[in-house]
């Protein structure tokens, strides 16, 4: 029943929303149709199955990007994607050019690093990460006199690379998956010889509340995200791409829409406003109608998906032949004086972030709670010296009284009411699992009830009436398995 | 009905003629003599496990670590195999952080399980390498051997200790280890960070300072990453003398169950646990 009530709710809120601009869809353009597709696509919303509607608190979807000056000391983690650390090329003492590599990749699973600023390597030492590990970084003292010219490029000409060599030169970029999973781009582009791929979903949807990062960047640049689709689909083979973009975000489709190529190879849908929409598994569900097989890639069904994010610094800085340097953050939240969208040099610590955006005015040392990511899925940090890598999709701040409103202060005993099993957009059953992680049965969580294929959404401990923190508990235990598997 | 019966029965009476499988009577009554626990600390796979490998000759009974050394003796006599000679093993701690001396960074609101608030941005402890001392190791003991003290870290009673390993595995700042009962130099800290870092963040870390290196006979002991590190296999030539120049206590020599620190390692007099690091 209840799975019924809400999506009347969310009709209601649709209704209130501006009506999608007339461009959206091909066809005629009578103003009948038009009205006509409307109320169809009401009713038949592209959307997965189950999942949570939490408040968007999307108030920075309207601010501009805008960049960041320089912090005086930035540390870059040789690790910031999956995978093999890279290996530095510099070393102490050396002066560094903006767009300069600093790391090279160490193998297949792993990418390059490039300096973010003009200045001189400090050292190469641990420093505080988002893990809470220490890990090994390149320190650089930025020069004052740092500008944000790039001064370090190799262009090429794209449209006369093969597949092959646009993968080496997304490598050479260092990009990773922006959308947080900082997941090697080459690796994700990479398709095995007995594999065809059919489809390349582009993931606009932004589905985490706060974020509005992918959102500005749709609109602020849709001819880099079409360019950066085309060398996606060139990479992969793909012949057609979907862009999946949530039906809240209409001044995104419009400013999209005037750019999507003319040949109808890049087509745009828009999908239903639910969390988490933007997991790749539920939009391939949403746009496709195709499912991929548990413990699966999408490869396995012909679909890659990228982020929004990731195909528009494909777009800039392969031809440019440019490395990353830069990621657009969200910086929001209820302890946030001047919010906003910003570009920020990897490597800046949160504190620099923190400092620009107005939180710490006044009492330097105020309680924060500080999360990387979006509020269902982020991480909370505990050392405002961790540096904005290439994974952080958003800063969200909040202050002692919000933290103190939202917290859970008492955990009830299951109930075994089921919210969380009509939540879960895997299908799985977390109450059990949860109590299985009680009992610390982690291999029977592995084994027997799919513990893998949860992939953290958060979903389960939202809706939880008992305020159970079912996610951590699941993080706890594949924390575990993996030491034991070690 | 009672043809198809007989038929039956002297099918089964068949199946088990020709079917049995012939096992040593020797296996159960060694696996009556074992404890039970199934804890693995022999590095079978439980006690049945162990019992076919005594009686085939591929372990010795002295292995059990968690039968008394006379039922062991009783395995041995029983089988007429020798009871074969192993050190007692028990877990050790490389962390002396408690909260009297170890900055916290964060508080940190949650499970109390140590391996939940590590998945939190490592737990919130200034020291990326220390213990969170939430009591996952407590909790996973199966013999009682670890209880938590008052500055929130762990003890190991080294006479209930059975060196079963399920601490070691639980911990998620992989803090302990199964150590020979003749290793008494120990290194109870894991801090990689910097010396003043280090011992900013707490008050008993390793500085790398290298006074122990210096002063312990030449090859025992090496500096890496900002850490002492022993090596065992030169066990022997271990003198109490490698701690005494300590400035933090961060080496310590282990005897009968009393932890010595150095005499120039500075006094401790802090009882209660320190305020948030800023």
């Amino acid at each position: 029943m209840v799975m019924e009530i809400r999506p009347i709710m969310e009709r209601s809120r649709a209704l209130e929303a501006p009506p999608p601009p007339s461009s959206w869809r091909e066809g005629p353009s009578s103003k009948s149709l038009e009205l006509y597709s409307y109320i169809v696509s009401l009713f038949r919303r592209k959307s997965f199955a189950r999942g949570v509607h939490p408040d968007t608190h999307k108030s920075t979807a309207g601010k501009p990007i805008r960049r960041l000056p320089y912090a005086p000391r930035i540390s870059l983690p040789l690790a910031q994607h999956i995978g093999k650390p890279a290996v530095p090329l510099v070393r102490p003492g050396e002066e560094v050019v903006r767009g300069q590599p600093i790391a090279r990749a160490d193998g297949f699973l792993s990418v390059p690093l490039h300096s973010p600023v003009t200045g001189r390597v400090e050292a190469i030492r641990l420093h505080p990460s988002a893990s809470g590990a220490w890990v090994e970084s390149i320190i650089i003292h930025a020069y004052a006199s740092s500008t944000q010219e790039v001064l370090w490029r190799e262009p090429r000409d794209m449209d006369s690379l093969g597949p092959e060599e646009i993968l080496a030169a997304v490598k050479d970029c260092g990009m990773v998956g922006l959308g947080g999973a900082a997941f090697p781009s080459h690796v994700k582009l990479s398709i095995p010889p007995e594999r065809r791929i059919h489809t390349l979903v582009v993931n606009g949807c932004e589905c985490e509340p706060y974020l509005t990062c992918d959102h500005r960047t749709m609109i602020e640049h849709p001819a880099d995200l079409m360019r950066g689709i085309g060398y996606a689909m060139r990479a992969v083979g793909a012949r057609r791409a979907i862009i999946g973009v949530e039906d809240n975000k209409p001044d995104a489709v419009a400013a999209l829409t005037p750019f999507l190529p003319t040949d109808g190879r890049v087509s745009m849908e828009m999908v239903q406003t639910k969390y988490p929409q933007g997991a790749e598994k539920m939009l391939i569900k949403s746009l496709l109608n195709l499912e991929v097989p548990a413990g699966g890639l999408p490869l396995d069904i012909g679909v890659v998906v990228n982020n929004v994010g990731t195909l528009t610094l494909l777009g800039r800085l392969l031809p440019a032949g440019e490395g990353l340097t830069e990621r657009v953050v969200t910086v929001t939240g209820p302890a946030v004086k001047r919010p906003g969208n910003f570009w920020v040099p990897l490597g800046t610590p949160i504190r620099h972030v923190l400092q620009c955006s107005g939180v710490l005015d006044g009492d330097p040392h105020p309680e924060l709670e500080v999360v990387l990511g979006g509020s269902m899925m982020g991480q909370a940090i505990t050392s405002l010296d961790t540096p904005v890598t290439k994974g952080v999709t958003g800063i969200l701040v909040y202050d002692r009284e919000s933290v103190m409103r939202e917290t859970v202060t008492k955990v009830y005993p299951c109930i075994k009411c089921g919210e969380c099993v009509q939540a879960c957009p895997m299908g799985l059953n977390p109450a059990l699992l949860g109590m299985l992680a009680a009992k610390r049965d982690y291999d029977s969580m592995s084994v027997d009830y799919h513990l893998a294929d949860c992939f953290e959404c958060g979903c389960c401990t939202w809706v939880c009436p008992s305020g159970i923190p079912l996610v951590q508990q699941f993080r706890a235990a594949k924390g575990l398995l993996r030491a034991r598997a070690a | 009905m009672a043809t198809l019966g007989g038929v039956l029965a002297w099918f089964l009476a068949l199946a088990s003629r020709r079917l049995q499988v012939f096992e040593d009577p020797r296996i159960e009554a060694v696996e009556d003599c074992l404890p039970h626990s199934n804890c693995g600390a022999c590095g079978t796979a439980g006690c049945r496990n162990f019992a076919e490998k005594v009686v085939s000759g591929d372990i010795v009974p002295a292995k059990c670590s968690v039968n008394p050394p006379e039922m062991n003796a009783y395995i041995a006599t029983m089988l007429g195999v020798a009871m074969g000679e192993v050190e007692k093993q028990v877990a050790r701690l490389a962390c002396a952080g408690g909260h009297h001396v170890a900055h916290m960074r964060a508080r940190y609101e949650g499970l109390k399980h140590c391996r939940a608030a590590a998945t939190v941005s490592g737990g919130g402890k200034d020291c990326a390498w220390g213990c969170l001392g939430l009591g996952d190791c407590e909790t996973v003991c199966e013999f009682g051997a670890i209880h938590m003290n008052g500055f929130g870290l762990p003890v190991v009673d080294t006479a209930l200790c059975t060196a079963c390993g399920d601490c070691v595995a639980v911990c998620p700042k992989s803090l302990f280890s199964l150590q020979p009962i003749s290793h008494k130099l120990w290194m109870a800290c894991k801090s990689q960070a910097e010396g003043d870092i280090a011992e900013a963040q707490c008050a008993v870390a390793c500085n790398a300072c290298g006074k122990c290196v210096a002063d312990s006979p030449p090859g025992l002991m090496h500096m890496n990453r900002n850490l002492a590190v022993i090596d065992y296999t030169r066990n022997a030539e271990a003198t109490v003398k490698s701690i005494e120049r300590c400035p933090t206590g961060a080496i310590v020599w282990l005897e009968n169950d009393q932890t010595t620190r150095g005499v120039a390692a500075k006094k401790i007099v802090r009882i209660t646990a320190l305020p948030l690091a800023a």
